[in-house]
């Protein structure tokens, strides 16, 4: 599908058709996003699913992904664009005397001479693409400011040379895991979308789609104590990836049942702090049945 | 409210006034939804259909809810707002629920099994089925209405029902085998059951009496988070990116040079070398890492209790602004906790982790100030210098012992500033075992025990007063 979606239902249903079971909202937000060319601010927990999104959202729409990672000390240089300074001074150096200075000048900062960073592909793309700016809160105060004027206008002032505007209209997601507060100008540019752990039936879903071969009890059993584990107040409860990870893990195990020992063994797959182990094991793991699985298992 | 126009386009005529008061009224308990917001919120309109529920909700909150916070009064009020709306439209074209059903149910409540509708009931909630409530929840008004008159007030009422109903949130062991509320119902699901009666039993009474109940502003529980003194954190948070603003234009926290590297001249001629003097290899100085500017040091004994949640959700807030900064509390003895803040985002995970691990040897539980200071100069003398900032956020309650004031002097004069915010009010101050006066000869003291104060405080910062 190319073109721009029709209905919430068109987008839901391509998001699913590329492996990405959304949520009521996700979908209706990322109608809107194409319908009205605003950018999507998604928060949430690490692991719901953010960039996924951005990742299923190109192909669903079949434009390229530009993605920009953000991280502290990104500066405009590294994300927008810089001077390419060797190929200047060369240019300079070739240059007979006869030239006067002020066509040096004016040849020497012209496009042929900038380097482009992520945003500036994906202003100058000639496809319509989708730009993922990932990990937002990552960045300065500073960063975000300058991200304003190409969110709203989608277009970068380059001193030099002039307004550079996009040639298509792109569909921005901004991800952020909320660690720090931001700002009110970039939020009032945005759609805002949070994504938190799915309900039950949802992630039963999900990890279904993902891997279809484990049994279909063992997946709800797995499904279930993840949302238990989810309750327990820990340093980092486990996201949507790691309930794909352990499915995956007790699939190689040939687990038949999840059961107090086969739960022990494979804990580290889901908890990831030594604190949390702890926590999960004593409140979790007791609820278990002892022994059920463990004959089921040397079969395998 | 002036006359709103309706957009072009925008739907029925009254729908756009709808959407300006309900985002009035979301401004009127905080959210910040601008009018770029609300123009927002029309173009998305015009692109859903209004028919779903669900996506006219999401809709609305992905434009005019732009944080989890905002999303929860968002939901709030959208409830208020929207049933109110609903209702007076009800009266104003005069449709009720046909009697014929109201009275078919009030029929019904005299064949209604008592002992059934309560399992059913406890057995909607376990599952979580919304709508099988609130048809239960009718179906209870109804069976319970008619064994008298309500009491006038819903509250009253609500409770009355639920009660009767036998629902509560800890298991009754007294119940038999099968019944599902014996280990007790959920406990969010009670609420929202109690919610759906709420509704009901108000729906009934506006029915009854047609005009609206007088709308009042959002209780504060309702707004509160669960978890209490989250609520003050955003207000905190608010004021401290203030702070830091003020810091960083008095050339305080001057980061935003130290972005551009400098070209070190020296060793570009040097790599010129290799290019036959053409500097086609810049060489740029190396961004040396910047010592810690600001030092918090925060009383967490057992006198300042009640203020400690507040100076940690300073301390909290001051950490989300400031990257170069050291932290500490202190009781008996100090402690640092610069990196707790480091490893936990969270507020009540950082206040858990600091109340668990900090390691803040707590013998006596009583604050001995002079020993503080004596561990404090130990630890950053080295790093203190005039461009530092420290922050003491404590009662000066000695509980009797030496306040060490020669001390903190030494550490006052080595940082540029030094600031001290007291918990208590002003009246309080030095009587009792409190020694704020002799502290105060060395640094500026404010009482500070609500974000206006801390406000007052940012503003005094402001002022040129140490202009040596």
């Amino acid at each position: 599908m190319a073109a721009a979606p029709e209905s919430v239902q068109a987008v839901a249903e391509g998001l699913r058709e590329v492996g990405y079971l959304p949520a009521q909202a996700t979908a209706l937000v990322s109608f809107l996003a194409c319908k009205l060319g605003k950018p999507i601010l998604v928060e949430g927990p690490a692991g719901v699913g953010k960039t996924e999104l951005a990742k299923a959202l190109s192909k669903v729409l079949d434009r390229r992904l530009v993605r920009l990672q953000c991280y502290e000390g990104l500066d405009e240089a590294k994300a927008l664009y810089e001077w390419n300074y060797r190929k200047q001074l060369l240019r300079i150096q070739a240059e007979g005397r006869a030239t006067g200075w002020d066509e040096v000048q004016d040849d020497i900062f012209s496009e042929e001479f900038l380097l482009s960073r992520p945003l500036m592909d994906a202003i100058t793309s000639e496809q319509p693409i989708v730009l993922l700016i990932d990990e937002i809160d990552k960045t300065d105060q500073e960063f975000e400011a300058m991200l304003l004027e190409l969110l709203s206008d989608f277009q970068i002032s380059i001193p030099e040379l002039g307004r550079v505007e996009a040639r298509t209209h792109p569909v921005v997601l901004l991800t952020s895991n909320n660690s720090r507060e931001l700002t009110e100008a970039l939020k009032r540019r945005c759609l805002y979308l949070w994504l938190d752990y799915p309900q039950l039936e949802h992630e039963l879903a999900i990890v279904r789609l993902h891997v279809p071969e484990l049994q279909e009890t063992v997946t709800r059993k797995l499904v279930e104590i993840i949302g238990m584990v989810r309750d327990l107040d820990l340093k980092k409860p486990p996201s949507i990836a790691e309930s794909i990870d352990w499915a995956r893990a007790l699939l190689l195990l040939g687990a038949q049942d999840i059961d107090a020992a086969v739960f022990r063994e494979t804990l580290s797959v889901i908890v990831k702090h030594r604190t949390d182990l702890d926590v999960v094991a004593e409140r979790v793991g007791v609820k278990l049945d002892p022994a059920a699985g463990l004959a089921a298992r040397s079969r395998a | 409210m002036p006359p709103v126009r309706a957009p072009e386009g925008a739907g029925p005529p009254g729908i756009s006034a709808r959407l300006v008061e309900f985002c009035e009224q979301l401004r009127r308990e905080g959210v910040g939804s601008g009018t770029a917001e609300l123009l927002d919120a029309f173009a998305v309109l015009a692109q859903i259909t209004w028919t779903e529920p669900q996506d006219f909700r999401e809709a609305l909150a992905a434009t005019l809810a732009k944080s989890q916070e905002d999303r929860r009064i968002f939901e709030l009020v959208f409830e208020r707002y929207f049933f109110r709306a609903t209702e007076a439209a009800a009266i104003r074209e005069n449709v009720r629920e046909s009697n014929q059903t109201s009275g078919d149910l009030a029929e019904l409540g005299e064949y209604i099994d008592f002992d059934e509708l309560r399992r059913r009931i406890a057995a909607a909630m376990r599952e979580g089925a919304e709508g099988t409530m609130r048809d239960l929840a009718r179906l209870a008004i109804a069976a319970f209405g008619r064994q008298g008159e309500g009491s006038g007030v819903i509250g009253v009422d609500v409770q009355r029902i639920r009660r009767a109903l036998g629902l509560r949130s800890e298991p009754q062991r007294d119940l038999p085998e099968d019944d599902p509320r014996r280990d007790g119902v959920p406990r969010d699901a009670l609420r929202r059951f109690e919610a759906l009666l709420r509704r009901e039993l108000e729906r009934g009474q506006i029915e009854r009496t047609e005009k609206l109940p007088p709308s009042r502003p959002l209780n504060e529980l309702d707004r509160a988070l669960p978890s209490g003194p989250l609520q003050d954190l955003a207000a905190v948070h608010r004021v401290v990116a203030q702070l830091k603003r003020r810091l960083k234009t008095q050339g305080q926290e001057n980061r935003g040079h130290s972005h551009h590297a400098h070209v070190d001249v020296r060793r570009t001629m040097r790599a010129s070398l290799q290019t036959g003097g053409v500097p086609a290899q810049l060489r740029f100085k190396p961004v040396r890492p910047r010592r810690p500017e600001i030092y918090v040091l925060c009383d967490v004994s057992t006198s300042v209790t009640s203020a400690s949640v507040f100076f940690l959700s300073v301390l909290h807030a001051l950490h989300d602004s400031f990257r170069k900064m050291r932290s500490f509390v202190f009781i008996e003895r100090i402690s640092e906790v610069t990196d707790v803040f480091g490893r936990e985002r969270d507020f009540r995970a950082v206040s858990e982790a600091i109340g668990r691990d900090a390691g803040v040897a707590d013998i006596s539980g009583y604050t001995d100030y002079g020993r503080v200071w004596s561990e404090f100069r130990t630890l950053v003398e080295d790093e203190l210098h005039p461009r530092a900032t420290v922050i003491v956020l404590g009662d000066a309650r000695t509980n009797g012992r030496d306040p060490r004031a020669d001390i903190f002097a030494q550490v006052a004069s080595a940082a540029g500033r030094t600031f001290w915010l007291n918990p208590e009010p002003r009246l309080y101050w030095n009587y009792g075992d409190s020694v704020i006066a002799t502290y105060e000869r060395h640094c500026q003291a404010f009482e500070c025990w609500t974000t206006g104060q801390l406000e007052d405080f940012v503003k005094a910062l402001t002022r040129p007063v140490h202009a040596a």
